[in-house]
């Protein structure tokens, strides 16, 4: 391989070093935050349908987003982490994929699980722990994942799923079954060693993955630039670990569905693994455990608003005339509806029984682990008053 | 003395090292002007500027392979995991490095300004990854010292003697009572020993051993168990590495029955340490069959927490299963 041609370097004669400035990597963007179209940009080809089905979710995500921050301050769940101002970002990029093509996300993703058609019922019952939680209400709420879907469960560890990615897109790769695999992660997680070997290990070994990043201005209260990194974000990386590399408006559908597309065509067609960096804004918390006044101001998060991702589509759509105002507003009051009365029927649903508590350690429980269940039913039955959740019906119940 | 609680204990142990010496320096993700999620470094930028106490990108292996260079450079590098289940890409930092490098360099080098700070444990509906006790994985590592306190005075004392202890310090906090803990604390500089144990209620028919947020459930169930006549001692280990077998071994001598409880999973945990040293110590003066409560053999469960916690009751039921063997 040494004597690769692209390899053999070029003689200077000079001392020369390079700096960021050696790479400038443009921004698409194909709406205006206006919602207007800019002159010459080609548009995605994207019909009604598609295109409605694109917006709702957006407006569904934004309407679960509002009602279970509100929910968390009622004490009714014990946590939530909102998308607000991101939505594009995950449900464009999801829009542009196959079904069959694996999502691993990073806990800011529901708009790609709610595109794919989890539904307001399995949002809820994830939300609130309940026995009908297809992760049996082991994890915090928002750690989503549905293997019917092609939805990899959430874990909490940042950036754990950027190499997996990679590993899994090789599988997929080797099965020749042309499907592919995105990964999604902020920009904070991209400083974790492990955004750093799953980029290095796509690019050695061409998997069909796409990386997403979604750059949206903040670690927590830690914001991107100067603090998070000291280079031009995360798209020159990409560009160094050797794979192709395009850096969107995130808060563009449009730009985020073109890029997406294109994307997944030279992941599958041409196993050539992606970054695509979306340059977005987290409008809201990093979630119910934190306020932003203490980092942030008003002021910027306002400059922000004025871009937002939904209100930009929508006076797409409405000057398209696939929409109208009363619609858009019909539509919201209908999905609203929808998610308030999920909302009031998952939290109505029991825990998971106790048994359940030892399941899936191993494929089955090992006789310490069964052991240790019937030692602690023991407990529970001499103290049921204390453990109310599960002593109702700890023997038998209605299951 | 002032009133304090845990966090605010803590912020006065750093604020204090931080005066101390130039040489000491505060670190970790969202610790800068922001003063970290639980706000335990709040104030410190502010006070003494953002080159002593500072934001770090978010990678932990690259904050823990900072405090080394920074520590083997000759400072007091005090590096923040904002969660102690986030402390695992940092594993190899720690436990290949940070725990070597004196040994492995014949004390050419050394990393004794090190501490590593990080809330640990479970209670607050953390679900998998905001709830663990992950202090074994560290007790089978030569070379480090691991403390955990129990409440704010434990805290700030502790926390001041890990800083200029000469060895690399694991200092575990107990989120759980990061608030709901409060004491008197005295606002002066004042350290406590490492590696002793803390008798905390004395006690002649069982021992009960515990470290961290777990000392309370012992108190409570020792309280409880007081009702049925039963006077149990109490013994807080502080230390995890090294740890005091002497004063447990005195204790277990006099009571003949030991309880060692910790949140963290039955298996290979700390208590399992305890238990064997204290059967080779005091094999004779056993009157039962030492017991450990732990959290059970499963990864930290959300919905199943309040099953799955060791609380006081459990830890009384050990109590009366022991007097009773």
């Amino acid at each position: 391989m040494a004597t690769d041609k692209k390899h053999q370097l070029e003689i200077v004669t000079e001392p020369q070093f390079l700096d960021g400035s050696a790479l400038q990597i443009p921004m698409l963007q194909i709406l205006k935050e206006d919602g207007t179209v800019h002159k010459g940009a080609k548009l995605p080809d994207i019909d009604k349908e598609l295109a409605l089905k694109m917006f709702d979710t957006m407006q569904f995500i934004r309407i679960l987003d509002e009602r279970m921050i509100a929910a968390q301050r009622q004490g009714r769940i014990s946590f939530y982490l909102s998308s607000l101002g991101e939505e594009a970002a995950s449900i464009g990029s999801a829009a542009a994929l196959d079904d069959g093509d694996m999502i691993m996300g990073q806990y800011r993703e529901q708009g790609a699980l709610a595109y794919r058609g989890f539904t307001v019922e399995q949002f809820m019952d994830q939300l609130f722990s309940n026995e009908r939680d297809l992760g049996k209400g082991r994890q915090m709420p928002v750690h989503y994942g549905c293997a019917a879907l092609n939805f990899m469960t959430i874990a909490s560890p940042l950036a754990t799923q950027i190499p997996q990615a990679t590993g899994y897109a090789y599988g997929q790769k080797m099965d020749k079954d042309g499907k592919c695999t995105i990964c999604y992660f902020g920009e904070g997680a991209a400083s974790e060693g492990d955004f750093h070997a799953a980029l290095n290990m796509a690019s050695v070994y061409k998997v069909p993955v796409i990386f997403f990043c979604r750059n949206n201005g903040y670690a927590i209260s830690t914001p991107s630039q100067g603090e998070q990194y000291g280079g031009d974000g995360i798209a020159p990386r990409g560009v160094a670990y050797g794979m192709k590399t395009i850096r969107v408006d995130g808060n563009d559908i449009f730009a985020v569905y073109q890029a997406t597309q294109l994307a997944r065509k030279l992941a599958v067609e041409d196993n050539e693994p992606v970054l695509i960096e979306g340059m977005s804004y987290r409008m809201a918390g990093h979630s119910t455990s934190d306020d932003p006044t203490g980092y942030r101001t008003r002021d910027e998060e306002a400059s922000w608003r004025a871009k937002d991702p939904l209100s930009r589509f929508q006076a797409y759509l409405i000057k398209k005339k696939w929409l109208t105002e009363k619609d858009a507003e019909e539509n919201f009051a209908e999905k609203k509806a929808a998610v308030l009365a999920a909302l009031k029927e998952a939290e109505k649903i029991p825990a998971p029984h106790i048994d359940e508590l030892i399941k899936d350690v191993y494929d089955t429980p090992t006789p310490q682990l069964r052991a240790q269940l019937e030692q602690l039913k023991a407990h529970i039955r001499k103290y049921p008053e204390a453990y109310p959740k599960t002593a109702s019906r700890i023997d038998g119940g209605d299951k | 003395m002032a009133k304090m609680n845990l966090l605010q204990a803590i912020n006065s142990a750093l604020d204090i090292a931080m005066a101390k010496s130039d040489k000491v320096y505060s670190f970790g993700e969202d610790t800068g002007a922001f003063g970290g999620v639980f706000r335990a470094t709040s104030g410190l930028t502010e006070k003494y500027g953002r080159h002593r106490n500072f934001n770090t990108p978010l990678v932990e292996q690259g904050i823990l392979g900072f405090a080394n260079g920074l520590a083997s450079q000759g400072s007091y590098a005090i590096a923040e995991i904002q969660f102690g289940d986030y402390i695992f890409p940092a594993f190899d930092q720690i436990v290949n490095e940070s725990a070597k490098f004196r040994y492995r360099s014949g004390n050419e080098f050394n990393v004794g300004g090190l501490t590593i700070r990080t809330p640990y444990g479970g209670g607050i509906a953390g679900g998998h990854y905001h709830s663990q006790s992950p202090e074994a994985y560290f007790a089978h590592t030569p070379g480090l010292k691991i403390v955990i306190p129990r409440n704010p005075y434990m805290a700030k004392g502790l926390l001041l003697s890990s800083i200029f202890d000469p060895n690399p310090v694991l200092f575990m906090e107990p989120k759980r009572l990061y608030r709901a803990s409060t004491g008197e604390v005295p606002e002066e500089e004042y350290t406590l020993e490492l590696g002793k144990a803390d008798i905390v209620r004395e006690g002649k028919d069982l021992t009960i051993v515990a470290w961290g947020a777990q000392v309370e459930m012992a108190e409570k169930a020792a309280e409880k168990a007081a009702e049925d006549g039963i006077d149990c001692e109490v013994i807080d280990l502080v230390s995890l590495l090294p740890w005091d077998i002497d004063t447990v071994a005195e204790s277990v001598m006099k009571t003949g029955r030991l309880v060692v409880t910790q949140e963290a999973p039955l298996t290979n945990g700390f208590a399992s340490e305890v238990a064997a040293s204290i059967q080779d110590k005091c094999f004779l003066y056993l009157e039962s069959p030492i017991a450990r409560v732990c959290g059970l053999d499963t990864p930290y469960p959300l919905c199943h927490e309040k099953e799955y916690f060791v609380d006081h009751l459990k830890v009384y039921e050990a109590i009366k299963a022991s007097m009773t063997y």
